[in-house]
This record gives C-alpha cells, sequence and structure tokens, in this order.
C-alpha cells in the first residue's frame, strides 16, 4: 500500500524521474536470498514466534487458587470469556475506531486534494506540517487535548455558552476518546490518499468538468474513485492502531466503559494471572483486523501492500 | 443570487459584486482554505505543550499558573526526566541503525531480484503493519517472560531494543522500496555496460541515487522509536523511556521540564527535516545547470 512512500521524499531531491522497473531488468540469484536473509530472521524471531507463544498461553488453564500459575492446555475457555465477558469492550473499540477513521477521512481528505493539486510549491513545507507534529511525544500531545477539552477551557466554555454541550462536560467522555483518536492517527490518513492523488492525472479530473460534470459530480464519479486505494490503505492504517489504542481512553475517556486495549494492558500487566484470556483477547483482535486486511489483499493483491 | 446579478448589469463592463467575487474565490480556495484549518488543528496540541512548558505550576501541571523561564533554564530539573531521555536517544539510535540496514537490504532483494516466495514477503512486510502494537507488545512479553528470560535475557533496555528494530524494519522496507522503484534500472545497467562489477556499482551508482530515500526511512525508523510507548510499555520491566516517563507522570500532571524536552525535540526534528530539504533541492538545482 506505499503509504508512507511520500515520506521518503521528504528527504529526497524532487528532480527523480518515476521509472517502474520493469519486470525482465529483475535478476534472478542466491544474492536475493541473503539479502532478505537477516531481515526475515528478525522478524520470524520477534514478530512469528511471540506470535505462537501468544497463541499457546491463549490456550493455557490456571492452576486454581495460585493466581499467576498456569499449565499447557488446549483449553477454549479464555476465548469464550473473551467473547462474551468483553463483548462490550470489543463493541466500544470497533465504535470507537469506526467513528475516529469516518472523522478522520472526512478531514484529511481536502487536506491530501490541496496537497496533490493546489499547493504548487508549497507542497513539500505541508508535508513537513503533516509529520511535524509527529515529533513531539504523542503522550505529550493526547495530554494537551486532556487540558484543551477541560471543564475550564476553552472549547468546553464556548460550547456550554451556546447551550451546545448535553452533558455540560467533554473530557472523560467516549467524545473525547473519539477526537483523541481522530487526532493521533489522522496523518496516517492524509499520507496515503495523498499518495495515490499524486499519482492521478490531473487532466483526467480536468476532462470531468470538460464534459460538463460539475465539481461535485467530477468528485464524485473521477477525483473519489481515483484515490480509492489510498482511501482504503488509509481507512486500514488509522482504524488499527485506533481499535489497538489504550492511551487515549486512559488519558481523555471515562472510568468506566474501557476499550478492549485497556482491559489487555491491565489483564497482562496489572492484573496476576490475566495472561490467557488476555491473550486470548489479543488474538481475537488480530483476528478481527486480520480478515479486514484479508479483503483488502483480495481486492488489491499483495504488490499494492508494501 | 439576485442581488449580485443587478449590480453585475449597472456597470457596462462586468464586475461581479463583492459578494459574489468573495464566493468565487471561496469555491476556488476551499480546499487549501480547509487543508490551512486542519494544519493549525494538528498543531494545536504541540503549541499548547509549548505554552505549558513556561508554566509556573505547583504540584500539577494542568492549568495555566503563571510564566517562569525556570523549566527552560533547568530541563534535567525532575527527577528521572533526563536519563529516561538519554535511555530513549540510545534505543532510537541503535534501533535505526540495525532497522536502516537490514531493512534496506531487504528492499533492495524487493525490488531488484526475482524469487521464490516474493509474494510471502510481501506479506511478512506487511502484517507487522497491520498489527495492533498492544497484540504486539503482549506477544514479545510472552516469549520475553516465558522463553528469552532462560537464555539470561531478562526485560529492560535490550528487549526494548529487539522490539523496536522489530517493529522499524517494515516501515524501512516500504520507504526504502518506493525510493529504489523511482529509479531508472537503466542508470545501473549503463554503469555495467562501462565495466563496473556489481559491487562497484552498488556503491558507485545505486546506493548514492537510494541515500536520500534511506535518510528518510532512517529518520521515519528514529520517529517510530523515539515516541513507542505501548509495545515498551510491556517489553521494558524496570527501564524507563521518555514516553514511559511521561504516561507514568500524567497520572500526577505531566512536569513542565517534560514540555521544555518534547518540544526541544519537535523543534528539532523539523530544522533537520527543513534542512535535508533545503539540501535535497540545492543538489537537485546544481544537477539541473
Amino acid at each position: 500500500m506505499s503509504a508512507l512512500a511520500p515520506v521518503s521524499q521528504v528527504a529526497g531531491d524532487p528532480g527523480i524521474h518515476p521509472v517502474a522497473s520493469a519486470p525482465e531488468t529483475q535478476k534472478r540469484s542466491w544474492t536475493a536470498y541473503l539479502l532478505l536473509l537477516p531481515g526475515v530472521l528478525w522478524l520470524g524471531v520477534f514478530f512469528l514466534l511471540p506470535l505462537v507463544q501468544l497463541a499457546a498461553v491463549s490456550l493455557q488453564s490456571r492452576y486454581p487458587g495460585f493466581p499467576g500459575y498456569y499449565y499447557r492446555d488446549v483449553n477454549f475457555s479464555n476465548y469464550a470469556a473473551a467473547l462474551t465477558d468483553y463483548a462490550p469492550h470489543f463493541a466500544r473499540s470497533f465504535l470507537y475506531a469506526g467513528l475516529a477513521t469516518f472523522l478522520a477521512f472526512v478531514i484529511a481528505y481536502p487536506l491530501a486534494y490541496a496537497m496533490a493539486f493546489k499547493a504548487g510549491k508549497w507542497r513539500n513545507l505541508m508535508m513537513i506540517c503533516v509529520i511535524a507534529p509527529f515529533f513531539t511525544s504523542f503522550i505529550l500531545r493526547t495530554f494537551a487535548w486532556s487540558q484543551i477539552l477541560a471543564d475550564e477551557g476553552w472549547v468546553a466554555g464556548t460550547l456550554n455558552f451556546l447551550n451546545l454541550l448535553p452533558g455540560g462536560a467533554i473530557i472523560n467522555t467516549p467524545v473525547a476518546v473519539v477526537a483523541g483518536l481522530t487526532y493521533n492517527f489522522l496523518p496516517f490518513m492524509v499520507l496515503p490518499i495523498y499518495a495515490s492523488l499524486e499519482r492521478a492525472d490531473p487532466r483526467v479530473i480536468e476532462a470531468g468538468g470538460d464534459l460538463y460534470a460539475n465539481g461535485f459530480t467530477t468528485f464524485r464519479t473521477v477525483t473519489l474513485p481515483m484515490s480509492m486505494p489510498g482511501v482504503l490503505a488509509g481507512t486500514l492504517l488509522t482504524f488499527i492502531p485506533a481499535a489497538g489504542d489504550f492511551v487515549n481512553m486512559e488519558l481523555l475517556g471515562p472510568q468506566r466503559g474501557k476499550m478492549v486495549g485497556n482491559v489487555i494492558n491491565d489483564q497482562f500487566l496489572a492484573i496476576p494471572g490475566g495472561y490467557p484470556v488476555a491473550a486470548a483477547l489479543s488474538f481475537t483482535l488480530m483476528a478481527a483486523i486480520l480478515a479486514m486486511v484479508f479483503l483488502y489483499v483480495r481486492r488489491f493483491g499483495t504488490d499494492e501492500l508494501v | 443570487m439576485t442581488t449580485t446579478s443587478t449590480t453585475g448589469q449597472s456597470s457596462p463592463a462586468y464586475r461581479p459584486s463583492t459578494a459574489k467575487r468573495a464566493q468565487l474565490w471561496l469555491a476556488s480556495h476551499f480546499a487549501m482554505l480547509s487543508a490551512i484549518l486542519v494544519l493549525l488543528y494538528l498543531f494545536l496540541p504541540v503549541a499548547y505543550t509549548f505554552a505549558f512548558s513556561f508554566n509556573d505550576h505547583g504540584k500539577t501541571n494542568i492549568v495555566w499558573q503563571g510564566f517562569t523561564w525556570e523549566h527552560w533554564q533547568d530541563p534535567c530539573g525532575v527527577p528521572g526526566v533526563c536519563s529516561s531521555l538519554v535511555t530513549s536517544l540510545q534505543v532510537g539510535a541503535i534501533s535505526t541503525l540495525v532497522a536502516t540496514v537490514l531493512g534496506t537490504m531487504m528492499a533492495l532483494a524487493m525490488v531488484r531480484y526475482r524469487y521464490r516466495g516474493k509474494a510471502a514477503s510481501n506479506v511478512l512486510i506487511f502484517v507487522p503493519m497491520a498489527t495492533p502494537e498492544i497484540v504486539m507488545g503482549a506477544a514479545l512479553l510472552t516469549i520475553f517472560v516465558q522463553g528469552f528470560s532462560n537464555v539470561g535475557i531478562s526485560l529492560g533496555f535490550t528487549t526494548i531494543v529487539f522490539a523496536h528494530i522489530m517493529f522499524c524494519l517494515s516501515f524501512v522496507v516500504v520507504t526504502v522500496k518506493a525510493r529504489i522503484q523511482s529509479l531508472d534500472p537503466r542508470i545501473e545497467e549503463a554503469a555495467q555496460d562501462l565495466y563496473a562489477s556489481p559491487v562497484q556499482t552498488f556503491w558507485k551508482v545505486t546506493f548514492p541515487l537510494i541515500l536520500p530515500g534511506i535518510a528518510g526511512a532512517a529518520m521515519l525508523a528514529f520517529s517510530l522509536s523515539f515516541d513507542d510507548f505501548i509495545i515498551t510499555n510491556f517489553v521494558s520491566g524496570n527501564e524507563n523511556t521518555f514516553p514511559k516517563f511521561v504516561y507514568v507522570a500524567s497520572r500526577r500532571g505531566i512536569p513542565a521540564e517534560a514540555n521544555v524536552i518534547g518540544f526541544s525535540m519537535f523543534v528539532l526534528a523539523v530544522l533537520l527535516v527543513v534542512g535535508a530539504q533545503l539540501v535535497g533541492s540545492a543538489r537537485a538545482s546544481r544537477t539541473k545547470e
């Protein structure tokens, strides 16, 4: 999904000519395997192997009466607990992440569009501006949101003054969580949409106007379909981290009604004996997300992936 | 709309009214205006972080209490903040170096060679990017605690570096791959025609051309590593990185010294990116001359 391709251009010189490497220039040699080997080994040991271990843990059983001790087992009751006891947490995670993804799309599209077609010489500067906030620690920025949305802050103050805030507060509500998720993962939506719009030929969009389509019709029937791969990539890149996040809920959200990320985090790090259920929860979350990715791969293949 | 047409007809040369012109101007600049609003929104929390680095706060740095230079004069004044920063910088440097070397090698293989299992390697690169951080953190914790501790590796600096190299790797591959794909393979063929050996071709031709992509990838890897909290929180044991320090502190209010450090890193990174841009465009204009 070449989602982060524009990032390389930030540091790169702009005068490079895109030439797709034709298949006949590719060589066949053992060198390829030598080049791949260290990276593949690293991912094998520190990505695949841990997942296998996590799968084993998700099937372990507890010793009754000894919290924190497990024995090797094939016990699917952890998954049953994950799916029944924590169903509301999953629902909240997917709902909040879905809302945040939609809002990010609405906010990101005009920005990506302006960068691709309107920015001219300001394009690189705008790209830097999209990435730059990333360099301030995301926990500091999320904490800043808790100050911005606080009851004494100007946002809640203005809304309360206009009687537009039914509950009287934003902070410690799901609204604040969705706002935080939208903000934190917005660049992941902007960059792929920008990358796909930049590849589009602006003359095709002008042709829409020449054929007497109005602005909105041109956008709906020409521009939006052309940017669809970017929109889908951005949706995945925003939804996935948002669905697994627990920091926004912890810093901005209510005390009760947490997301699945909070449960996994607490079960692993705070509650003795929580490993098996937390592992089952992790796998269920990953399965749901891989199902989404699989649909994407069916549609666009693996070459567009990376 | 009716008012605009009447005023338009009143003058001999058609001149749209102010309202109409404002409307046209808005229509043609709508995308740019909303883009600027979105950028301001992106920078709002950064501005807050900056402003509250000057807050003369007591126990908690949540509400504005008055201006002071104090925190900028002594950013290390709070115990733990600078040692966690040093840890983060060390982890970032090592992870970036290893991930950039391994990732560039993989990207070269994936673009320049045909080999069996290409689809599998694409998936292996992609899946870590599509896995929620919390799942990776949890998986690493189980294997570090239940497997690696048997060979004498306990949670701490080493396990953080192992994990960071892993999740930076995919992003390096994607970024460098994009750069190699944009290269004209005929340049390398020309070098070979001029009797350069494959090794010479790589170091004299290919490497300088993809270097900007590698630099971009390294910068991305460093920022990912430096800012990571979720995975680090699982695999760090008692070791404190800067984001972990900030998160733990956030329960009782983040000290303004952390704001000073966070904002300084932001300024440093922006200067670095802008500098790289200037060097890049200077080089591009030189080659045109």
